[in-house]
């Protein structure tokens, strides 16, 4: 695509102003009281027809969540969470599961065709199956006839839990644990819904999967929990983008991803974040406090995260990779961005465990405004993972005098054969960068807006194609109010 | 939690029998100067490794001693090691000894514990909260108190440090007070020795002030027994268009750590700080820094390089901070680990916060083991295979060495990375 | 000076050489020639000792001794020298402290005096002087920075400094100008005579126009299939090797 064309377009969308997501759906919905004990846990996991034995995985979390403390060690700072003071469970009325989407309520399909992603499978983007999770549910995934023919299952993980349960029991929790954390406990004891995917032995996946997360309600969290099996020799490229209405009070989100590459196959995990940041004053926002964890169980099995992150008012995440598989590899390659009052923490942990695994991290943190941006990563290297290498960029760029950007690595070796490569670079834009381009005809916005986008070339360049496009005018819209 | 709580309380219990037989012990400012600090010890303890700061190293095995402060000692029963240079200011276990030192006219170069009272609003000025200069502050009974003039040009100075033998642990907590006046310069060159098999602790910390336009360059060369422990804290407050350069040799000891904060609190202030780690069985070695960009225009530049023989643990941490006032900061740091055996383990952990937009800031860290190309076409030339090793493990300390430009220092410094290599790698 | 007698080697469990024969005389200089993935470099790095090659069968002897028993070192002292067709950069390690540690140590084994940094800088200037190099060749670090031609021509510094009796010649042609092809086939032409041996392996004809070998191989598959005099060499550029070799 033209730069400097995207650049432009982005830019007046940028004056037309704000964040475009932040609507509200009217529809009737269905709460769980709010608040949090046994009984929601058991109310949530009844609503959703669970087994016992889910159930009793859920009690168990909620019990070890009970005894652990909220985290406080990264550099973000909010107010106490009062968890009893949100409802649990939140979902759109309907009488039955939709069959199709016929049945879905029309209000729903409006909305998500407001925010660009028809579900009408005739209006669908080309060659992208959706799982659309509204608040606690999923409401409709898109091209499951299709998927099932080459064996893949595409669905709600509430569905796989009805109809995979072997699927589910055998792979929930084995890659993020009940009691791994505060918020993964949380999750584990409350999740409601999220997707599932399994990929058969030797299938390329036909079609990009995708997921759009949307919170709609007042006072809800969401705790979406999504499970992606890659079995040997398969592929799967994933796709998740969130957004949320503009609310002035903080929503939690605490999810749960857990990745498993079987034997030579590859997941490629693409995330857009987008959820509301608040406004310029630090009101209200997207609380996103998510676990993400892939590992690559097989020899020379491949996971990618990919992520950009332009939402939220507070981003604590570490999409990361366990490389046990002889041969793996893990790869990350995030852009964050905190405008106004926002706050993001987030990078990847790479645990080298089998033998000649490699990691590649690039991170690139803009940061404007007030915002402070924190890459925090640990590359960890076992006496074991003999030939393992790791390569690290971390580019830092500030925009403005009142805004932060940190780098915290940690670089843990224990491995004689291993080469661990760590490079990281602070620097704002350049004022020949800008004036060259001011003196070739664009706006200083038009010019921040382009060179960010150069700055973020290498990772932008990781994600899908129509995805690329979106994550492009985010990031310009996301700097909005940021120069002069 | 518990072994930090015994360790805490045996030198809490050594303050509080001495407090009024210490330097100062009856001078209510020192007094009450040692009664903070011992408040601030007794809530802190020895830190854990919970402790983020302290998350790679363990002082457990300086918890389970309990350390007594030395008996005094004949000086003349020692023997020195040959003067590099012409003014040397002696420690041993901590205290000053006249007898064998010789200290320089034209400069005020004394004994802290005889000078007290000069030290008034100086001592403690610049100290951190950390723990181990709580230990120091509560602690300590002498240390070097040395005033270089405005404008004066006072050379080379050394700095030896002597741990002597005891039947039972012992432990000193020297505090040095290093002040270079405007425009000032000095060379001083730190040597800290110790008995082989004596088990003792050396937590040094130095409050080093250099005013507007002065010059210190600070060689530390860390070759304490390798059953001793040297716990260093090196505070350092440069002002506008001085410079401080800091180069730290650890090659001694069981456990060490260098931990140096300087800050950068004038324009055009500059900081060098480089440094070599040589690890070998048993040892550990840790040097963690911390470089506060407090004011525009300062450039500051960091090399650390350590190699690792044997079962041993090497840690770099670095920090560089650079606040929003510190516009136009030009900072950067390299660590590199170089590893010889497979029972080592290296752990890095650099940092960059930053608040200010208009500035350079980069790091670096790799992690290898000798590169057998290299290492192939040295042998190729007909060079050994050990010599060949210890050409390559020489060039790569090169970059963290070569700062090193006083001749005395440097051939201390050759001198100590060759010792080790034959006695540990080779 | 050299014996190869059906010499086998692997890489990785892969076949390489499959059995190669050759014999370079005293004073006598021979070429290799090969297509690519032939083995011409295996083999240079078979006769000079790194690891990552494993000898299945066949012998090699150098001046009477058994070679493949030796350190890469020992080889070096015995009087084998290899010129890399890439040679490394040593980061921090001096070129005048590379030549001088190499060189006495290769005097040590050969029981001659170690000489001091002074004659030692007697006799690089000499010799640099004689390869018309720049002093500055010795001062800076091995190979950092250096182009691809100053790689080469240090390459032929240290042959000139080092006196072996066989130099192997790994493609040291490829990547070079004109004129540093003349400095490098200088360098190696003025060591001619009855105690230089030398072994030129190369892809094309270029060098061999400079350097004339005294007899021309042709390596396929990891086997000599064809010998014969310099003009072998014009053939192979005239009719290429898969006619020439059939």
């Amino acid at each position: 695509m033209p730069a400097v064309a995207e650049t432009i377009e982005t830019v007046q969308s940028v004056q037309e102003g704000g964040y475009k997501w932040g609507f509200e759906t009217d529809i009737e919905m269905e709460f769980a009281p709010k608040g949090l004990n046994e009984d929601i846990v058991r109310f949530i996991s009844k609503k959703k027809n669970e087994p016992e034995w889910l159930l009793e995985w859920r009690l168990k979390a909620f019990a070890l969540w009970r005894k652990m403390e909220e985290p406080r060690w990264a550099a973000v700072s909010f107010p106490p969470i009062d968890y009893q003071d949100a409802h649990y469970y939140a979902a759109p009325k309907q009488k039955a599961a939709p069959k199709s989407l016929d049945e879905v309520d029309p209000e729903l399909l409006r909305t998500y065709e407001k925010l660009g992603i028809p579900l009408r499978e005739q209006e669908r983007l080309q060659g992208i199956a959706v799982d659309a999770v509204f608040d606690s549910v999923s409401v409709a995934t898109t091209f499951k006839d299709r998927l099932e023919k080459e064996g893949i299952i595409f669905c709600s993980i509430s569905e796989a839990v009805q109809s995979h349960p072997e699927l589910v029991r055998e792979y929930l929790g084995s890659v993020v644990p009940q009691a791994d954390n505060f918020f993964a406990a949380l999750n584990s004891a409350v999740f409601t819904d999220g997707s599932f995917v399994y990929i058969p032995k030797g299938v390329r996946c036909p079609m990009e999967l995708s997921t759009y997360f949307r919170i709609n309600a007042k006072s809800t969290g969401q705790f979406e929990r999504t499970l992606i099996i890659a079995d040997a020799g398969s592929y799967v490229s994933y796709l998740e983008g969130c957004t949320a209405p503009m609310r002035d009070e903080n929503q939690l989100h605490a999810a749960v991803v857990e990745l498993i590459a079987l034997d030579d196959a590859t997941i490629k995990y693409s995330t857009v974040q987008n959820w509301y940041p608040g406004d310029a004053e630090g009101r209200g926002g997207i609380y996103n406090f998510v676990t993400k964890r892939g590992a690559c169980r097989g020899a020379r099995s491949k996971i990618s995260w990919t992520q950009v992150e332009t939402g939220s008012a507070i981003t604590w995440k570490y999409p990361s990779c366990i490389l046990q598989g002889d041969d793996s590899v893990g790869e990350f390659y995030s852009v964050a961005i905190t405008n106004n009052r926002q706050q993001a923490d987030t990078g990847t942990k790479m645990f080298h465990i089998g033998r000649n695994t490699r990691s590649t991290i690039v991170s690139k943190g803009i940061s404007a405004g007030r915002g402070q941006n924190t890459y925090r990563g640990l590359v960890k290297i076992s006496p074991k993972a003999t030939g393992a290498r790791n390569f690290t960029q971390c580019d830092s760029l500030l925009i403005g005098d009142q805004c932060g950007a940190h780098t915290v690595p940690y670089i843990e070796n224990r491995c004689l054969s291993a080469k661990v490569e760590h490079e990281a670079t602070t620097s704002r834009i350049a004022e020949d960068q800008l004036f060259y381009c001011r003196q070739r005809g664009l706006s200083e916005e038009e010019a921040v807006g382009l060179i960010v986008n150069g700055f973020c070339r290498e990772v932008l360049k990781e994600l899908p194609m129509e995805f690329a496009v979106e994550a492009q005018k985010l990031l310009a819209i996301s700097l909005e109010g940021s120069v002069g | 939690m518990n072994a930090m709580t015994t360790g805490a309380a045996a030198f809490l219990g050594r303050y509080e029998g001495l407090r009024a037989h210490l330097p100062g012990g009856r001078t209510d400012w020192v007094a009450a100067l040692r009664a903070d600090a011992a408040a601030q010890f007794r809530a802190q303890g020895l830190p854990g490794r919970q402790v983020e700061a302290w998350r790679y190293t363990d002082l457990s095995p300086i918890a389970a001693l309990g350390f007594t402060e030395a008996l005094t000692l004949a000086e003349e029963r020692l023997s020195l090691p040959a003067a590099r240079a012409p003014w040397r200011a002696v420690f041993v276990d901590g205290r000053f000894a006249a007898g064998l030192s010789s200290l320089p006219p034209g400069l005020s170069a004394r004994s802290l514990a005889a000078e007290l009272d000069a030290a008034r609003g100086l001592l403690g000025a610049l100290a951190e909260p950390t723990p181990m200069v709580a230990l120091n502050t509560m602690l300590f009974e002498d240390g070097l108190f040395l005033e270089v003039p405005p404008g004066l040009d006072a050379g080379v100075m050394e700095l030896l440090s002597i741990a002597t033998h005891a039947e039972r642990p012992i432990a000193f907590h020297p505090r040095h007070l290093i002040r270079l006046g405007a425009g000032a310069r000095l060379t001083l060159i730190e040597t800290s020795l110790g008995p082989a098999a004596a088990t003792y602790l050396h937590n040094p910390v130095f409050e080093i002030a250099v005013a507007e336009g002065a010059s210190l360059t600070h060689v530390r060369l860390q070759r304490e027994g390798r059953a001793g422990f040297q716990l260093a804290t090196v505070l350092a407050a440069v002002e506008a268009g001085a410079t401080y350069d800091n180069f730290t040799l650890n090659a001694g000891g069981r456990l060490v750590r260098n931990e140096i904060h300087a800050a950068l609190r004038g324009p055009k202030a500059a900081c060098h700080m480089n440094g070599a780690q040589l690890v070998a069985d048993g040892q550990h070695a840790d040097t963690t820094t911390f470089l506060d960009h407090a004011a525009p225009d300062c450039a500051s530049r960091q090399t650390y390089k350590t190699v690792l023989a044997g079962r041993s643990r090497g840690v770099f941490q670095g920090k560089i901070l650079v606040r929003q006032a510190a516009q136009r900061t030009d900072g950067y740091q390299m660590n590199q680990a170089l590893l010889l055996s497979e029972e080592a383990e290296i752990d890095a952990k650099p940092q960059l916060e930053i608040y200010a937009d208009d500035v350079k800031c980069s790091h670096g860290a790799t992690v290898g083991a000798l590169d057998e190309a290299q290492l192939f076409y040295l042998r190729a030339r007909g060079i050994p295979a050990a010599t060949a090793r210890s050409m390559l493990v020489e060039a790569f300390l090169t970059e963290a060495v070569e700062g090193v430009r006083d001749e005395a220092a440097r051939a201390a410094l050759d001198e100590a990375v060759a010792g080790w290599w034959e006695r540990e790698a080779a | 000076m050299l014996k190869i007698e059906g010499l086998t080697a692997e890489v990785e469990g892969k076949p390489i050489l499959k059995g190669i024969d050759l014999e370079v005389p005293a004073g006598e200089v021979h070429a290799i020639m090969g297509p690519n993935g032939s083995g011409k470099s295996t083999l240079s790095y078979v006769l000079s000792g790194r690891e990552g090659y494993e000898i299945t069968g066949g012998s090699v002897t150098f001046d009477g001794r058994d070679l493949l028993a030796m350190e890469p070192e020992e080889r070096a002292a015995a009087g084998l020298f290899l010129a890399f067709q890439y040679p490394v950069e040593l980061p921090g390690v001096g070129n005048a402290n590379f030549l001088r540690t190499a060189l006495n140590a290769i005097r040590r084994a050969r029981g001659e005096a170690e000489l001091d940094a002074m004659q030692f800088l007697k006799l690089a200037r000499a010799k640099l002087k004689a390869l018309h190099m720049s002093e500055d060749m010795i001062k800076r670090n091995v190979n950092v920075g250096f182009s691809g031609g100053e790689k080469k021509r240090n390459e032929v510094l240290q042959m000139a400094l080092l006196e072996p009796k066989l130099a192997i010649l790994d493609e040291t042609d490829s990547g070079l100008d004109i004129d540093a092809l003349k400095i490098v086939a200088d360098g190696v032409n003025a060591m001619r005579g009855p105690g230089f041996s030398a072994l030129v392996i190369t892809h094309y004809q270029r060098l061999l126009d400079h350097i004339v070998p005294d007899r021309v191989h042709v390596l396929m598959g990891g086997r000599i299939v064809k010998s014969g005099p310099a003009s072998l060499a014009l053939e192979l550029e005239a009719e290429g090797y898969a006619k020439v070799a059939a």
